[in-house]
């Protein structure tokens, strides 16, 4: 399964809810607002940093890029994705789950 | 009428605007950020300041090119030359998002009672003191 998330942690618990709610195994995708979630200096860092041990965690750079955050400020593993990588991974998943 | 009295005219307003959501996922950013400038340009005596999401705004190197929306993060910089001298910038928020001051956009003005010296406009302030802020307007749009 994919989960995407596309809300600031910070304002709404869209990511705290997709940490907490999805299965082992499972990739999750920030996108939009989502992409504050993937900041190493941010409070989320630690609950992020501890699924990457059983989930993979994407970002997606053009709304990185929009928000301008660097490469070196994201949680270390998180890989970067662009618009085909995002296609990419919803055809490779058996579904989408959005947490908006 | 000259500047300053005009300022302290009966018809200029001490006006706060609060910014409390991030620039991009939706539309409260720019059009706060409009309204400020468009309150600016008739003279009203603007403040604004960022709060919790809304510090996000001023962070540097933003580029929509890849997402096709505007980037009006351009735009933070004419704040001075409007005559918007007061922008504030709450250090609690920047704190819980790990920026600090060289991640935001550098922004000056051009103070005219010291030789128009060019001054930073951004202001952190703690909570304490954004609390003081708050209350010493009498008119604040939130955004």
């Amino acid at each position: 399964m994919l989960h995407t998330v596309n809300k600031s942690p910070f304002e709404k618990n869209s990511l705290e809810t997709c940490l907490r709610l999805s299965k082992s195994g499972s990739k999750i995708l920030l996108i939009e607002d989502g992409v504050y979630g993937a900041l190493k200096n941010g409070e989320m860092a630690s609950a992020v940093n501890q699924c990457r041990k059983d989930r993979e965690i994407y970002a997606l750079g053009p709304d990185l890029r929009a928000r301008g955050i660097e490469y070196d400020e994201l949680i270390q593993g998180i890989a970067v994705v662009d618009y085909p990588g995002f296609v990419q991974l919803a055809a490779e998943s058996s579904g989408v789950q959005s947490w908006m | 009428m000259n500047e300053n009295a005009s300022r302290s005219g009966a018809m200029t307003k001490k006006i706060l605007y609060i910014n409390r959501r991030a620039p991009h996922g939706s539309g409260y950013a720019q059009e706060g950020l409009d309204v400020a400038l468009i309150g600016a340009a008739f003279e009203q005596d603007v403040a604004m300041a960022f709060i919790d999401d809304g510090v996000f705004q001023l962070k540097k190197g933003q580029d929509t090119q890849e997402i096709g929306s505007r980037n009006f993060s351009a735009t933070y910089r004419a704040l001075g030359d409007y005559d918007v001298h007061r922008v504030y910038v709450e250090r609690e928020s920047m704190t819980r998002r790990g920026l600090d001051e060289d991640d935001l956009m550098s922004l000056v003005y051009a103070d005219e009672e010291d030789d128009w010296q060019e001054k930073p406009l951004i202001r952190i302030v703690g909570a304490k003191e954004m609390r003081d802020i708050i209350d010493d307007h009498a008119v604040i749009f939130n955004f």
